[in-house]
């Protein structure tokens, strides 16, 4: 691989990787929770609107019956109420808590620039919607509570010389706030979430496929708990808002309502000065840090047949399928949006022309890297072959942001490093077969961990023969072995390593040919 | 590690989640108020007099004027600032000068200060001053008990008596 400057992970993103091998550890890779924070910020949201609705359907909107329906609710006059209530509570803090998370994951990750920036601006928006809507559902309860948390925001709003106090008056000068104020509280809470569903469908557009949904056993762990949640710790309401009196203590919804406690300390000019702060720097950050971006992938139309394969695998939704330029007989070609491409070499290892066994002398992919070209990578993989001695010998295919896998270099092994484990094509494994090795080993990240987001399940699929270009049928499975070892987890893999070398010492030796290379002998692969 | 441990742990792990959820959903508990305090808002939406008060306009002034726009008076649209002072047991707790709204300065003055104040029975004095002299000629002064967490509110509305303490 070329010397070019390329992204790397930071100690911040090897510190998040330890943190998730203790979850790993309960969950294992593919279902650990902190790998689907985003999916599971749907499926709480989900939750919160399907309680939220059942809620609705027993709640007056008036400011004099509103608090009366939801005291009915909790005296079981409503079926469910008081679960629903809980329920509708409960999702809505846990999707603060995996927001909270996912944004630190990813700032860790540095995932805010470049190709990633649109999704990174999007969040925040989601950001403010979330609380937005939050913290106006506690008003509809219309307790002491909300009575605090409404006059807390508009003395908080009412800092901005636009308002100047005209907000508190609307809540504080009469006995009782109007109905048209309340029903415009009703239609923020659900206008604020429906907007945020908006911002929700935004933040993944740029992302292929979407994951928007945890996998099933995460799902159903989570919403039981939630339930567990709801029936073990009910919630209860203040007594019914006053306006000649303040409550001397609280129980605060800490996920939502941390901005009065803390406008408290700071004042409200403080905590407006802390707000633009926080999202300021947020907002900055693709801009304002130095994260090295990969070089884009490159389409090289004389061996681009318009399979669509790297259209189909790209992460990002960076590579379009367009009509031919150059008079071929193919109908279409595959182009490259230089500002969405990640640099990862997905695309690369879909394309049927990555296929070493292919005649000439210089190989040229049809989609390629340009700080990895394929045609380097056979070269590489041959002349390291060829070096191999002992017995067995074992070629491993590294991934840039999985375990280092250089460490295992040894008089018998060979590591080839690839931008990405998916970048290798299927024929390579073989292709390293032929050439000489005994096994061919190939290092991902860990299991759902991908940097690229669907690197690991692609790959899996194709060396599984499950997805095009696969590692065809002839090829004996007992001398591949995919191995899933992140960024820490360097002695684990060279004991996967070990573990594989026994194996194949086990089986029967293999014919070596050494010389012509194999990519002289056959051109249909892939 | 075997399944019966990782389901184990599983359930460590959401209960661990659970409990988080559970606890800061309505703990710690939060104090608005220092104990034992009361609570003093003022809150004020009240248009102070014309800064320059109408004057009629004269046969030569009208006649210079075009026909449509022949006002008997002519009333410069600014108004004064709104002027309040709150004394507490003769100590002064507040001093307010709201400037009238819009570009013109003609609209009304708004004004909304948060009054922490020990519980307890205290001789209040509010004053305000609406006219571009600053005179303070709207003045109510009373003894009022304050438990603690109780909430006044001082309100002004020449409509309903002036200032008003709810």
């Amino acid at each position: 691989m070329s010397a070019t400057a390329l992204p790397a992970p930071g100690a911040a993103a090897i510190a998040v990787e330890r943190a998730d091998a203790l979850v790993d550890a309960a969950f294992g890779q593919r279902l650990n929770p902190m790998r689907h924070l985003g999916a599971l910020g749907f499926h709480f949201f989900w939750i919160c609107c399907a309680s939220g609705i059942w809620v609705y359907a027993g709640f007056d909107t008036s400011a004099t019956g509103a608090w009366e329906s939801l005291a009915a609710m909790d005296r079981g006059e409503w079926p469910l109420g008081v679960f629903a209530r809980a329920l509708h509570r409960y999702s809505a803090d846990a999707l603060v808590a995996v927001t909270a998370l996912h944004l630190v994951r990813e700032t860790a990750r540095r995932h805010y620039a470049a190709f990633r920036r649109f999704a990174w601006l999007t969040g925040l928006f989601i950001v403010v919607m979330m609380f937005g809507a939050g913290i106006g559902g506690y008003w509809l309860a219309w307790d002491q509570l909300a009575q605090w948390s409404l006059t807390a925001t508009t003395e908080w709003f009412d800092a901005l010389p636009v308002f100047d106090g005209a907000l508190t008056r609307n809540v504080i000068a009469g006995e009782q706030v109007s109905d048209r104020l309340f029903s415009l509280f009703t239609f923020l809470h659900i206008g604020l979430p429906l907007a945020m569903l908006g911002a929700m469908w935004a933040h993944v557009q740029r992302v292929s496929p979407a994951r928007t949904i945890p996998p099933a056993a995460l799902a159903w762990g989570s919403a039981a708990t939630l339930a567990a949640l709801s029936l073990a710790k009910p919630l209860s309401l203040m007594p019914p808002a006053d306006l000649g009196l303040l409550p001397a203590r609280i129980p605060l919804d800490w996920f939502y309502l941390f901005p009065h406690p803390a406008m408290a300390w700071l004042g409200p000019g403080g905590l407006w000065a802390a707000v633009a702060a926080f999202f300021a720097v947020l907002a900055a950050l693709p801009w304002a840090t130095r994260v090295p971006r990969a070089p884009a992938a490159r389409v090289n139309l004389e061996s681009c047949n318009g399979c669509a394969r790297c259209f189909a695998d790209c992460p990002y939704d960076a590579v379009v399928m367009v009509p031919r330029t150059d008079g071929r007989h193919h109908p279409r070609q595959a182009k490259v949006d230089p500002m969405l491409c990640a640099g990862c070499g997905i695309c690369t290892g879909a394309c049927p022309s990555s296929t070493p066994f292919r005649r000439g002398e210089a190989l040229v992919t049809g989609i390629d890297m340009p700080p990895a070209a394929i045609g380097e990578l056979r070269a590489e993989l041959e002349s390291r072959t060829a070096a191999l001695e002992g017995s067995p010998r074992i070629v491993v295919f590294g991934c840039r942001w999985g375990a280092a896998a250089q460490a295992l270099e040894d008089r018998s092994t060979a590591t080839i490093g690839f931008l990405c484990a998916a970048m290798v094509p299927p024929s390579f494994v073989e292709y390293a077969l032929r050439a000489g090795a005994d096994g061919v080993l190939v290092a991902g990240c860990r299991e759902g961990d991908c940097e690229f987001r669907t690197g690991d399940a692609l790959l899996a699929a194709r060396l599984a023969g499950t997805r095009r270009p696969a590692l065809r049928p002839s090829v004996p499975r007992e001398r591949v072995c995919l191995a899933h070892a992140g960024l820490t987890d360097v002695a684990a893999l060279r004991s996967r390593l070990e573990l594989f070398r026994a194996d194949l010492a086990r089986l029967e030796p293999r014919a070596r040919s050494r010389t012509p290379p194999p990519k002289r002998q056959e051109s249909r692969h892939g | 590690m075997n399944a019966p441990l990782r389901y184990g742990l599983q359930a460590v792990l959401y209960a661990a989640f659970a409990a988080t959820l559970g606890y800061f959903s309505t703990s710690p508990a939060f104090e608005p108020l220092p104990a034992g305090h009361a609570l003093i808002r003022l809150s004020l939406n009240h248009a102070g007099q014309r800064k320059v008060a109408c004057r009629t306009r004269s046969a030569e002034e009208l006649a210079k004027l075009a026909p449509n726009m022949r006002a008997a008076e002519d009333c410069p649209r600014e108004r004064a600032p709104v002027r309040v002072k709150v004394e507490l047991d003769g100590a002064p707790v507040a001093a307010i000068v709201a400037t009238p709204a819009g570009l013109s300065r003609d609209g009304a003055s708004v004004a909304y200060r948060r009054i922490p104040v020990k519980a307890g029975t205290h001789r209040l004095r509010v004053a305000l001053a609406d006219d571009a002299a600053g005179t303070f000629d709207r003045v109510r002064e009373e003894e009022v008990r304050l438990e603690p967490g109780r909430v006044l509110v001082i309100d002004f509305e020449p409509g309903k008596g002036g200032i008003l303490l709810r």
